[in-house]
């Protein structure tokens, strides 16, 4: 059968059910986008390259698929890093596809040409450039193997002009078998036995659980886990949602601005199971003192991950779902008479740790954010898809929006990227248009693709966007407050647009509350407009986050409202 | 902690970017190389690259990890203790002025090492051997003034059993 280069590629996604592509065409992408739009794959144009990706990484959050995006060369290519790179650094499987010149321009410093695949290497999980069309089918099913399979990741495919538009007899590829590539998926039997024994005997246990378990789709294994051994649970950011947030077991984040609890639990334990987590900074703070009475038991997929930061007694290799099932068949195997009675210390000094020293903040005649996150848990019931920018707003969102579901906390969890969550929400409206998806955001980040709502507009998606707005870039005012004696360098929005006309420019619904009486109204009506919208909330500027562990200190040294 | 010289052996898929991905895994992570050696093996699909790299004993597992997670590598092997064989080749221009020449002979027949060039007022000396006997042949030549050297660096193979 000839083929056209272009064909083959929208065949073989097809084949690899892709039914949605985030992209902005051009001049080396003109052929794709010819084969695209005679295909029932739908497009969504967005208005900067950054944003394709971002929105391609809250589709696959949302929809568990790999998500897929298309860009031109040059310019389109380095656009997409930035989510690239955040996309590698949460494990988001995805595929990038940019535009490249002809073969016979490379080197030449052609127009629009950038060695895509060098500036990306260090930041996919894998990357290509196809030389041959013969071998564009096989690459591409290799792509999205290596992007799902083990620990999942953003995969690019460089795809220069020529290679696209010849035409070829086209020979369907086998399935992808590459001898140098081969996740280890089933753990360690022997080790497993281990993790019960240590359970058994453990007289203060608690579980780690971070994005990995999410990736795993492991929840319902680990929730199982924790319940039948009676270990309380806490989440990296990453892992907010993996265990249900309002489960008495739930201790809530760990780390940085993780809950008094979690930090305390942490310190304190004699076992830890870390389960599809890497121990970032952000997480262990200072790594000597970290969980410093507690054998360590830790299950990834990744190899690298483990003893990486944190060293681990019992270290275990493989898929946190197949470990997790494994271990819950191991423990009804086990005699676990009596574990309840000689938790009960244990469980109780959890509990003192969490009335006395619980989230909180203080009411004044302003708005405070955290009651603006607070109000729309409790009107949206939990039930939001929510996506965050990064900053204050991303860490009260984490605190006081109580995640009983996978996948429905949308976050730029490694790489920190200003900018992620409103083209984020608008790909996880696209997975799940009957959601109602939720942009917590703040005044500064909602700026660096405000653009967005351009796409928002043009494919009728209804996200909703909280904007925080304290007229500063508020995590870096708190660090210059708390570290640097209040000298606030340039952390002062003094300008910013007004939010509620942009909105209307848009074409969309723009609303604000400027005192806490209004909250409540402006949420219901917001989230009850069919349309996009843009919620304004004029909050207290110099509200902080807290609990706060200084960077680099023990975990347990919190800075407390 | 000693930062103590380890030998990587590493099979790779060959292919133009491999050695790139390789070492922007080194650089970008900071972690160090010593030496470098890459050739074809006799699969003509597979490439050894031999590095040298000095670290401690958690980062040297990390390194060897972080290798065999990049896609285009297909096997790790560390050489540890006398089980393998190394070698180095070098060569050293050395200056030959008359009243040396005799004594560079000297030095080249006790190191088992070769002339392979001889001009006016120089010869390149050939050497191979572990990374001691090259350093101590050039211990030797330096008085009598080396002008140029090149090295190839180590490469190294697993010794099999007798």
């Amino acid at each position: 059968m000839k083929l056209k280069g272009s064909q083959i590629l929208m065949k073989v996604l097809k084949e690899e059910g892709v039914d949605t592509i985030f992209g902005y065409p051009g001049g080396a992408v003109l052929d794709i986008y010819d084969a695209l739009v005679k295909t029932d794959i739908r497009h969504i144009l967005v208005r900067h390259e950054q944003a394709a990706v971002h929105a391609a990484d809250g589709y696959a959050r949302a929809s568990g698929k790999v998500g897929v995006c298309l860009v031109t060369s040059g310019p389109g290519a380095t656009n997409t890093v930035t989510g690239i790179a955040s996309a590698n650094m949460d494990s988001i499987p995805m595929v990038i596809l940019t535009g490249q010149v002809p073969t016979a321009l490379i080197g030449n410093d052609a127009f629009q040409e950038v060695d895509i695949v060098g500036i990306t290497r260090p930041c996919t999980k894998h990357n290509y450039l196809v030389k041959k069309t013969e071998d564009l089918a096989r690459v591409i099913k290799e792509a999205f193997f290596i992007a799902k399979s083990g620990r999942p990741g953003p995969v690019l495919i460089d795809l220069p002009k020529d290679m696209i538009n010849q035409v070829i007899d086209y020979a369907p590829p086998e399935e992808p078998r590459m001898k140098s590539y081969n996740p280890t998926c089933h753990p360690n039997k022997k080790q497993l036995q281990k993790v019960v024994k240590l359970i058994r005997d453990s007289e203060k246990p608690a579980i780690f659980a971070g994005g990995g378990v999410v990736l795993a789709k492991a929840s319902a294994e680990l929730t199982e886990f924790a319940r039948k051994a009676g270990i309380p649970v806490m989440g990296s950011l990453m892992g907010l949602g993996a265990f249900p947030g309002t489960d008495p077991l739930w201790l809530g984040m760990l780390g940085m601005h993780g809950t008094y609890r979690a930090n305390m639990a942490t310190a304190h334990c004699d076992l830890l199971i870390a389960v599809g987590v890497r121990f970032d900074d952000r997480v262990t703070g200072k790594t000597d003192a970290f969980a410093s009475n507690a054998t360590i038991v830790q299950i990834d997929i990744d190899p690298t991950s483990i003893h990486k930061n944190i060293p681990v007694s019992i270290p275990i290799v493989g898929d946190c779902k197949t470990a997790l099932k494994h271990l819950n068949k191991l423990l009804d195997e086990a005699d676990l008479s009596g574990l309840s009675a000689r938790r009960r210390q244990w469980l109780d000094q959890i509990e003192s740790w969490k009335s006395t020293r619980p989230l909180a903040y203080c009411q004044s005649g302003k708005i405070k954010p955290q009651y603006v996150v607070e109000k729309l848990y409790e009107l949206t019931k939990g039930k939001a898809l929510i996506t965050t920018e990064v900053g204050q707003n991303q860490m009260w969102a984490a605190q006081y929006y109580h995640f009983d579901q996978p996948n429905h906390f949308i976050t730029s969890g490694g790489l920190g990227c200003m900018g992620f969550g409103l083209p984020a929400a608008i790909g996880a409206q696209v997975a799940a248009p009957e959601k109602l998806v939720v942009d917590i955001a703040g005044d500064g980040s909602i700026q660096m693709n405000i653009q967005e709502m351009a796409t928002a507009m043009q494919h009728n998606l209804p996200v909703k966007i909280v904007i925080l707005n304290n007229g500063f870039l508020g995590m870096v005012r708190q660090w210059q407050e708390l570290f640097y004696d209040k000298c606030y360098a340039h952390t002062c929005m003094d300008f910013a647009p007004d939010f509620v006309k942009l909105a209307e420019a848009f074409g969309a619904v723009g609303l604000r509350a400027t005192t806490p009486e209004e909250v409540e109204a402006v949420l219901k009506e917001g989230l009850s407009t069919p349309n996009a919208v843009i919620m304004d909330f004029v909050v207290e500027p110099e509200e902080g986050v807290y609990p706060m562990v200084p960077s680099g200190a023990p975990i347990t040294e919190m800075l407390l409202v | 902690m000693n930062h103590e010289k380890h030998v990587l052996s590493i099979l790779v898929d060959n292919e133009p970017g491999v050695l790139s991905r390789i070492s922007g895994l080194f650089s970008g992570r900071g972690y160090n190389i010593d030496s470098l050696c890459v050739a074809e093996t006799t699969d003509p699909a597979i490439s050894r690259i031999t590095i040298v790299t000095s670290a401690e004993m958690p980062v040297v597992e990390q390194i060897k990890k972080q290798l065999n997670k990049l896609i285009n590598v297909i096997k790790v092997y560390e050489l540890t203790g006398s089980e393998f064989v190394e070698r180095e080749m070098a060569l050293i221009k050395v200056n030959a002025q008359p009243e040396h020449r005799a004594e560079i002979l000297r030095i080249v027949d006790i190191f088992r090492c070769k002339v392979v060039d001889v001009g006016l007022t120089h010869y390149t000396v050939e050497v191979t051997g572990t990374e001691e006997k090259l350093s101590a042949l050039i211990t030797l030549l330096k008085p009598i003034g080396i002008k140029e050297i090149v090295k190839t660096g180590v490469v190294a193979l697993f010794r099999d059993p007798k």
